[in-house]
């Protein structure tokens, strides 16, 4: 193993764990229990211990929740409120965010093993941002006047779509609450959120300091549960006109399928990825290591838009070898709550199997480990950062999504061999290109199937920048303006006019 | 605070208001204008004035010849304070700082957010000043209080917010070229921003012109001065990126219009120096021209209208902010079914106007801004009763002190008299009578100006075929003086070039640079 390992206890970490103030639904702008009164653990992934037992909601809560953010919509006050008051609304919300930061960062540490120290400096941060871009987005939704071929005068009227499922993954509980809730406020819907069952306590709290933030009641729902229940029920329900969904292809289909099957409800699905990160012989090895490293490594590989397969051109792939596995060495895993840890454990005992499992598949396949491998010894879920070289396009680690911290080298001859094998994928959510040779980088970008290219840089996430997958990693964007156009419907108007001057 | 009469070369204009004004100037018809109200002592306003000096790279400043300049209570003709007079000198170094802020920074390097950021927080500091700021508007034009503390102020606050908004969604395309190139444009701010605001609504000029220039990233020399520099400078705003000099225009305004280093010049203010600003950019460094000039506004009735709604609706599009607004509906054309009607209606109404010290709770109709419109207007009033219009009401000043003016109503105005082809920004109505849509899209258009037009009927086909034919910026059916941060503003013909506020404002300060390059083996095109 490369890098300096801590074990996750928790007596080491020096931050006093929060109070969990909320661990019932939000509906209505009440916390209230589950109508059949049943609740689930969220587990410290740190210790496998019981954080909270919270409500577990299903198909009956779901109900109740969308009847309210029906109500919401349909009479409220919010989808009829000018723009300009949402905005405000909003920037109210944002500071809010900003005012409880240590406590929504511990959460996150707590509940998703998301780093403490960056979740107060930086994530929850950045979620208050985008929150107020799309305050400032609220005021600014444009239809357009036409030009008809005809003495008519014909407009769009651009119109909040309704009530929305927002179905959210537990890896950045607050990133993905922000990226769903803040356009869909913006545009006037109204919405029924359900955060993963293994991360429920921070869309809690949101929900909690948007009602302080004034978001009129029924506006923002929260049903904490179960995928197969809770989640179920929203892209199932008759009475949801869109549901949002960020996680796996697998229940991406089942999303779908509930849309289809029900009220061909409107979808926007944000899926799995195996994303290439494709370095050329030109690159930079100093810069671009570290970058492969983080690119892959970040959040314990629980991000679906990492460069999870790294082609290095064969011209500088020993050097770049070389340079990684002197970054590795200095990558720190351990208590997402020490400053100096790098990578936390896994989510739950499911992921944690099920990264381990591949690992397996790959030293079975004839993937040389280069680094790591293993689990931690003692208690949580954390597995060493794992290297294979010798990986080919068959192998299942170079196949399929691991989420976890296993990165699988490729060597590669030309540019045009490097975009073929790029694309030898069901997925094209995001790809990673390394090269100063503008001619390159230009061809690699237009070639490349994937939603968003990163060139000499990766995970470059900004407010105004549309991110979505190609193929089956998903359709529909997160962030920027083309986010907020997904919570819009566009009505058509067209009226004679007589004797104009024009057309 | 100060310098609104800043010279001939700002000599008035421009628009009002936010979506509703009419709450201060709606009901509560308890006098008749002739009252006493006026002959009161002013009210002591609650305010004293702190900055009369220039703001120069983060310093307020006197003029570099020490000269001073005299604002004056137009309730009273007295005066409120004296005011650094700035010039030439003045000029290039409030220019030389907002070059230096603009080359080297760091505002247009700053991130988008940031400056969105810092935008929000200067809109945070104007609610919190928002009872003083309006104080010294209404004391030094004489506008309604309630106007200034409930509408003006909150939507000087809005347009920042509003602006602060678009800060990070400035967008330029990328666009399909017709071979292997791959082509981006670049929206880049345009540099050193000159704009020269009026008199009539001082707090709203500086929102429409600085918001959009500072979101898009310029630096900006002023020409006026207000409260609100200071409210900036706590913001956060970096030393050299908002500029504010007040002086007169043919000194300090001729100097910014003719500046080499000067990229962008906006200008509000009477057609007659509109053209002046145009000529001096033109002479100078070519620098592109954005004009929000004079108008002669029709107001139409249709024979289906409301009547009564019509009556308020009309007298508030003329009368508010004692009918200087540069798109005050100031050309009243009734339908001859209703006309009788009307014009007894608009009577009635004008004589309920209540007009007195605008510090007062109540009051509708302040003082002219200073003795040179006061005459003016009077002159023209002169002219309607010459011409032989017929003067339903007022025709005369108000008062013993100050510039107050009777609110007038004549009927039965010809399109070729002076008080319905001139615009005289006063408290004057001219009510004109038409036959049919045809006959009044003619008249209405029959005007070298093209800013506004209002107008009154419950029929889809008169309010389209009308919409289309009138050759004005705005048209607002059923309403009037509906203004909105969103909503862009501007002139046809000789009211302007170019448009203010909403997403096209941001044109105004963003120069496009075309990207092109040259792609080898693209995967499409």
């Amino acid at each position: 193993m490369g890098g300096e390992i801590r074990n996750g206890n928790v007596e080491k970490a020096t931050i006093s764990i929060p109070e969990i103030k909320f661990t019932k639904l939000f509906i209505n702008g009440e916390f209230v229990h589950s109508i059949s009164g049943k609740t689930f653990e969220s587990i410290d992934p740190r210790t496998e211990e019981v954080i909270a037992n919270v409500s577990e909601g299903d198909k009956e809560d779901v109900d109740l929740a969308v009847k309210v953010a029906r109500q919401a919509f349909d009479h409220g006050p919010w989808p009829r409120l000018p723009g300009c008051e949402r905005r405000r609304i909003m920037l109210k919300f944002a500071d809010l965010i900003d005012e409880n930061v240590e406590e929504l960062a511990a959460l996150d540490a707590l509940d998703a093993a998301n780093l403490y120290s960056l979740g107060k400096a930086k994530q929850i941060h950045d979620g208050a941002e985008l929150i107020r871009y799309y305050a400032g987005a609220a005021d600014k939704i444009h239809g357009t006047t036409l030009k008809m071929s005809r003495e008519l005068q014909g407009y769009t009227l651009v119109e909040p779509i309704g009530v929305v499922g927002h179905i959210i993954p537990w890896n950045f509980p607050t990133q993905m609450f922000v990226m769903k809730v803040g356009p869909a406020l913006a545009a006037g819907c109204t919405m029924v959120v359900k955060p993963a069952e293994q991360t429920p306590l921070s869309a809690l709290y949101y929900a909690h300091l948007a009602k302080q933030a004034g978001v009129p009641d029924g506006v923002i729902n929260v049903v904490t549960g179960y995928g197969s229940t809770a989640g179920a029920a929203i892209s199932s329900h008759m009475d949801i006109d869109m549901v949002s969904f960020t996680g796996s292809t697998e229940t991406g289909h089942r999303i779908m399928q509930g849309a289809a099957t029900s009220n061909l409800k409107a979808v926007s699905l944000e899926l799995g990825g195996k994303s290439p990160f494709i370095v050329f012989d030109d690159a930079d090895v100093d810069r671009v290591a570290p970058l492969a490293l983080v690119g892959c490594f970040f959040n314990q590989g629980q991000i679906c838009v990492a460069g999870s397969r790294i082609f290095i051109q064969e011209g500088i792939y020993d050097k770049f070898i070389a340079r990684l596995l002197e970054e590795v060495k200095t990558w720190v895993v351990g208590d997402p709550f020490d400053p100096n840890v790098n990578q936390g454990p896994q989510v739950d005992k499911k992921q944690y199997e099920k990264v381990l499992s591949y690992i397996e598949r790959g030293k079975k396949e004839g993937a040389t480990l280069l680094v790591g491998g293993k689990p931690l010894p003692g208690k949580g879920y954390y597995i060493e950062p794992t290297i294979f070289t010798n990986v080919t396009d068959d192998m299942t680690i170079a196949k399929e999504e691991i989420f976890g911290p296993v990165m699988s080298i490729m060597k590669f001859k030309s540019m045009e061999e490097a975009i073929k094998r790029a694309n030898g994928t069901k997925y094209g959510l995001a790809a990673g290109i390394m090269t100063n040779d503008l001619n390159i980088a230009n061809t690699v970008a237009r070639s490349v199937r994937a939603g968003a290219v990163w060139i000499n840089c990766y995970f470059a996430f900004d407010n105004d920048l549309p991110v979505g997958g190609y193929k089956m990693s998903g359709f529909g964007k997160d962030m920027g303006i083309e986010a907020l156009h997904k919570y819009l419907l566009t009505k058509s108007v067209a009226t004679p006019i007589f004797n104009s001057p024009w057309l | 605070m100060a310098a609104r009469r800043i010279s001939s070369l700002v000599s008035r204009s421009l628009p009002p208001l936010s979506r509703d004004g009419k709450q201060s100037c709606l009901g509560r018809g308890i006098y008749r204008y002739g009252t006493t109200a006026a002959h009161e002592e002013p009210i002591k306003p609650p305010v004293t004035v702190e900055y009369d000096k220039l703001l120069i790279n983060g310093q307020f400043v006197d003029a570099a010849s020490g000269k001073t300049f005299p604002t004056l209570d137009p309730r009273s003709g007295e005066v409120i304070a004296h005011v650094a007079e700035g010039d030439t000198e003045d000029i290039n170094r409030a220019v030389a700082a907002a070059r230096k802020a603009f080359d080297e920074g760091p505002w247009p390097k700053m991130t988008a957010y940031e400056r969105c950021r810092i935008m929000l927080r200067f809109a945070d500091l104007v609610e919190k000043h928002n009872d003083e700021i309006a104080a010294l508007e209404t004391w030094d034009n004489g506008k309604v209080y309630e106007q200034s503390a409930h509408i003006e102020i909150p939507m000087l606050a809005r347009l920042f917010r509003y602006y602060a908004g678009w800060a990070d969604k400035i967008h330029g395309l990328t666009i399909r070229a017709d071979g292997p190139y791959h082509v981006q444009s670049l929206h880049e701010p345009i540099g050193v921003a000159g704009q020269i605001i009026p008199w009539n609504f001082p707090l709203l000029m500086f929102a429409w012109k600085v918001g959009p220039a500072l979101a898009c990233g310029n630096t900006v020399v002023l020409k006026t001065a207000e409260q609100t520099p200071l409210s900036a400078l706590l913001a956060g705003l970096p030393d050299g990126v908002l500029n504010v000099v007040s002086g007169f225009g043919p000194s300090a305004g001729a100097a910014l219009c003719s500046h080499m280093d000067v990229d962008k010049l906006a200008f509000t203010g009477s057609t007659a120096t509109g053209k002046i600003v145009l000529e001096l950019a033109a002479k100078s460094n070519l620098k592109p021209v954005t004009l929000e000039l004079g108008g002669k506004s029709p107001f139409i009735v249709c024979e289906d209208a409301d009547v009564d709604k019509a009556v308020e609706v009309a007298h508030f599009a003329l009368f508010f902010n004692q009918g200087q607004c540069c798109c005050a509906g100031s050309r009243t054309f009734v339908h001859e079914k209703v006309y009788d009607e009307f014009v007894a209606k608009a009577k009635e109404r004008a004589m309920k106007r209540n007009v007195g010290d605008p510090f007062k709770t109540g009051m509708e109709q302040g003082p002219q801004i200073d003795a040179e419109q006061f005459h003016k207007i009077l002159k023209y009033i002169k002219y309607g009763k010459e011409c032989g219009a017929t003067l339903e009401t007022g025709g005369d000043s108000f008062g013993t002190k100050g510039y107050y003016i009777q609110p007038t109503v004549f009927s039965n105005v010809q399109d070729d008299m002076p008080i319905a082809k001139d615009e005289i920004f006063g408290p004057v109505q001219s009510v004109l009578k038409f036959k049919d849509n045809a006959e009044v899209i003619r008249r209405a258009n029959n005007s070298p100006y093209g800013l506004a037009a209002g107008i009154f009927t419950q029929d889809l086909d008169t309010a389209n075929t009308l919409t289309r034919a009138l050759r004005v910026g705005t048209v607002w059916v059923n309403c009037f003086d509906t203004f909105d941060a969103a909503i862009p503003f501007g002139g046809y013909k000789m009211s302007g070039i170019g448009r203010e506020k909403g997403e096209y404002s941001l044109k105004n300060y963003l120069q496009v640079k075309a990207v092109v390059t040259s792609l080898k083996n693209p995967a499409w095109l």
